[in-house]
């Protein structure tokens, strides 16, 4: 059974899955799926400097979804110990592989690549772009975007919100950007 | 820029910011200081933590967290993450409908109401903080969410990741006033 869990986890049983979590959600306590609010909140619990956007009871608001993302953070560990796939090699596509090499990426092994991904990466230029140069940007974008994949791709589509479908036009326009003009340049 | 139009971006963030602080919560107003409590209760935290522990299992499993994965997508090369987002989209909004068509509350009892994203005149901050959002997405080759299942899955240098997205969601909050929504 644990064997059979343990192989990657096909589109149509995981898509499914997580659509459920929104009804799930909303069902429970009425709360919507949403995970970049939990950057807030953070700001909001520790540096607040009275920026109207982080004064509020981010106590009240937010500890159910700080919990959840402890729950994620909980998730992955579960998933890369006892549930562990036996192939560390992603199942990716050859055109994809044949790119990436082209780009410098020569350990295909695990989740990512661990020349960029690791604190040894970070001491590279291309690393610190990638990690504190991405990361910033998601932090910034998703805030105000007013959310992320979660909140727009998934529950913003799933309401038929034309400012979701919007944002998520955005998304890939940037990360097209960056596959095709940004990366080749930074890698 | 005349003021007329700063006026009226001015009043349309006003009437974003209510929504924005309540996008964490679907319950009708009247009702939420009960909601928060119970919310809030141990029992329900624990709930909470267990959904995202489902969560974070079914990113790294589906490996959505993965940046070869996210580069796969944005490349078009394999059907993956667009089955994955794709079905979570049908499969939530199938189940929105039902809960608004069938009037469901919540397991206590209050009524779920699903609050619609507010729009302002060009909705700018959709899309330029999409375009942000995506660049950073595609560089990181993980979202908020992945962010954390990652840390989770031993890639310790994300905590350094979560940090700068930190330091951006906090830079926004100080650009805020005058970026244009």
């Amino acid at each position: 059974m644990i064997e059979f869990v343990s192989q990657p986890w096909p589109w149509y049983v995981a898509g499914p899955l997580i659509g459920l979590i929104v009804p799930l959600l909303l069902l429970f306590g009425g709360k919507q799926f949403g995970i970049s609010a939990n950057l807030r909140h953070m700001c909001a619990a520790t540096l607040p400097a009275n920026l109207d956007f982080l004064k509020y009871d981010w106590k009240k608001a937010g500890t159910w979804n700080l919990i959840f993302v402890l729950g994620i953070l909980l998730g992955g560990l579960l998933a890369t110990t006892l549930l562990a796939s036996p192939d560390p090699m992603i199942d990716l596509a050859p055109a994809t592989v044949t790119a990436l090499r082209d780009l410098g990426i020569e350990d295909f092994s695990g989740l990512v690549p661990s020349d960029l991904f690791s604190w040894h990466g970070l001491a590279s230029l291309p690393g610190l772009m990638l990690i504190i140069g991405g990361g910033f940007l998601v932090g910034f974008g998703a805030r105000y975007a007013g959310g992320c994949t979660s909140g727009h791709a998934i529950s913003g589509l799933a309401n038929l919100q034309f400012p979701s479908l919007v944002a998520v036009l955005g998304f890939f326009m940037g990360g097209l950007f960056v596959t095709y003009v940004l990366l080749p340049i930074l890698l | 820029m005349s003021t007329h139009i700063e006026n009226a971006l001015h009043e349309a963030s006003l009437f974003i910011e209510p929504v924005e602080c309540l996008d964490t919560e679907q319950v009708v107003a009247p009702l939420k200081e009960k909601a928060l409590r119970e919310g809030n209760a141990p029992v329900s935290l624990l709930v909470y933590g267990l959904l995202g522990l489902f969560f974070g299992v079914l990113l790294v499993k589906s490996e959505v967290v993965s940046w070869f994965r996210i580069q796969e997508m944005f490349r078009f090369d394999s059907f993956h993450l667009y089955g994955i987002i794709g079905s979570a989209v049908v499969v939530a909004a199938i189940s929105l409908q039902l809960i608004k068509r069938m009037d469901l509350t919540t397991i206590h009892g209050e009524p779920i109401e699903i609050q619609p994203k507010a729009w302002s005149h060009l909705g700018t901050r959709y899309w330029l903080g999409g375009i942000l959002f995506g660049l950073g997405w595609a560089l990181l080759g993980a979202c908020p969410g992945p962010i954390f299942a990652l840390l989770g899955s031993g890639v310790t240098v994300m905590i350094v990741a979560l940090l700068s997205a930190l330091a951006g969601t906090w830079v926004y909050a100080a650009l805020r006033p005058k970026l244009p929504h």
